[in-house]
């Protein structure tokens, strides 16, 4: 049986020394996914599941740097 | 949330409608000093939330100080619709020369409220309304433009009261009308209004219901009346259960998914979206079901919180299965709920395969929602299945039989 974790958001290395996209990416998840973390940005794994498909993320990151995954459709 | 009689009366005293004189006993001897202080003979009324108080032995008649205590004692000690008294209501009984019924209530099917307006007080008003409709009044109410003493009026004069009485009955109404308007009430009932043989109109028994969303906005009033925030004013204290769902629903404004109520069966539901609640829980109930709970979710809610009331329900002892059912879903993400089922499920310890007998949540999101039940292996359906289908073929799986 899997394990009822549902979405996974991976985030590309060069997000993390670009302190205005770490600053867009808390501002425009309406559920609060993402939060600083030390030298840049992470994931709040709690709020993980809450993710809404939004998009808004990889369009504020842009070139694939931030991949929204959909752990039950792999 | 509903009123004692002695509370819905102070209502409409503050609003100058007539009433009989009155004290509140919360003894027995307190019940005998009242009827001293109002002399001559009293009514003595049993304080419970429930009808049937004449019936059940809660409404007695004294003519002295020691009558009243003998009365209120047998009052105070009678258990009515397994509810205990609050208090005795005493009040100076007059000779009625006639009884009138007023009300104010929703039309649900016109959406407005509506003045209910009789000649024939005193009695159920369902049965002048079948045996006696030309007795019978029904005046809407708009519910933008205010209120005038036209409307109340009419609504007496349609029985054919004229004269002084259709004065005098007409004032009575409009305040009652101005009650439900500004309490936010559901109901506001005076059955009867009488009138004495001296020709005085009073509001001898009054029944008033506030809409419990609306608490918030009365709550200088409720305090006025000596309503403390706690009392929930329901038939029964709730259960852990109850609290339990109430405190999943209080963890994040994001949707509904609580008002959960207990019932003893082995078919848990999550069920909700546009009436549907009410709708599936009597669908279980008519295919043979026997529900652990009814509840009530929509409105989008978070995963976690759905997952918490899952959680809740699924571990509920006695729930074999649970099943997730809803109307068709707009606002609410059929993938959202589909997350937090399935999580709820697993983070009690149980396989979302087995334990959910039907998922039925057609709308938003639904191939996004299906997917994930796939992974799970949770048999779901889509609209094409009705409320009532779904809702019998839980049973069935839940009796070992095939559903589909």
């Amino acid at each position: 049986m899997p394990d009822g974790l549902f979405i996974r958001v991976d985030i590309a290395e060069s997000v993390q020394g670009d302190p205005e996209l770490v600053q867009r990416l808390i501002e425009v998840c309406p559920v609060d996914i993402f939060d600083r973390a030390e030298g840049g940005v992470a994931t709040v794994a709690e709020n993980l599941d809450e993710c809404t498909l939004c998009d808004l993320c990889i369009q504020a990151a842009g070139d694939d740097r931030v991949r929204v995954v959909k752990l039950y459709a792999e | 949330m509903r009123f004692f009689e002695f509370e819905a009366k102070q209502l409409l005293a503050r609003r100058g409608v007539p009433l009989p004189e009155s004290r509140i006993a919360r003894t027995a001897e307190e019940a005998a000093d009242a009827q001293r202080e109002l002399g001559g003979d009293v009514v003595l009324k049993s304080q419970v939330l429930s009808g049937g108080r004449m019936k059940a032995g809660g409404v007695r008649f004294a003519g002295s100080a020691d009558e009243a205590r003998g009365a209120a004692e047998a009052i105070l000690a009678l258990p009515i619709n397994g509810q205990h008294p609050q208090g005795v209501l005493v009040e100076r009984k007059g000779e009625i020369a006639q009884e009138y019924y007023a009300a104010v209530t929703w039309d649900g099917r016109a959406k407005r409220p509506v003045i209910v307006f009789s000649d024939m007080g005193g009695i159920d008003i369902e049965e002048v309304a079948e045996a006696h409709p030309d007795h019978l009044s029904r005046t809407h109410l708009s519910t933008l433009r205010p209120l005038s003493d036209y409307q109340a009026k009419l609504a007496v004069a349609r029985t054919g009261v004229t004269g002084g009485d259709l004065n005098r009955l007409a004032r009575i109404v409009l305040q009652l009308a101005r009650a439900f308007r500004e309490h936010d009430l559901t109901l506001a009932e005076i059955n009867p209004i009488g009138k004495l043989a001296d020709g005085s109109i009073l509001a001898l028994d009054a029944h008033m219901e506030m809409e419990a969303e609306a608490r918030g906005a009365h709550r200088a009033l409720l305090a006025e009346l000596g309503i403390p925030e706690h009392d929930t004013r329901q038939a029964r204290p709730p259960t852990p259960f109850e609290v339990a769902g109430a405190e999943v629903d209080a963890q994040d404004t994001r949707g509904v998914a609580g008002n959960v109520t207990e019932f003893s069966g082995s078919l848990g539901l999550v069920i909700g979206a546009g009436g549907g609640s009410l709708t599936l829980f009597d669908a279980v109930r008519s295919a043979g079901g026997d529900p652990a709970n009814y509840c009530e979710v929509g409105g989008n809610p978070s995963v976690r919180k759905t997952a918490a009331l899952t959680r809740l329900i699924v571990s509920k002892p006695g729930v074999e299965k649970i099943a997730v059912m809803m109307n068709v879903v707009s606002n609410t993400r059929v993938d959202i709920m589909a997350r937090g089922v399935i999580k709820g499920v697993i983070e009690a310890g149980f396989d979302p395969a087995d334990k959910i007998a039907i998922f039925r949540i057609p709308g938003s999101w639904e191939e996004e929602g299906f997917a994930i039940l796939r992974r799970y292996g949770v048999e779901y359906v889509d609209r094409s299945v009705s409320m009532h289908e779904a809702a019998r073929r839980a049973v069935a799986k839940l009796a070992g039989l095939d559903g589909g």
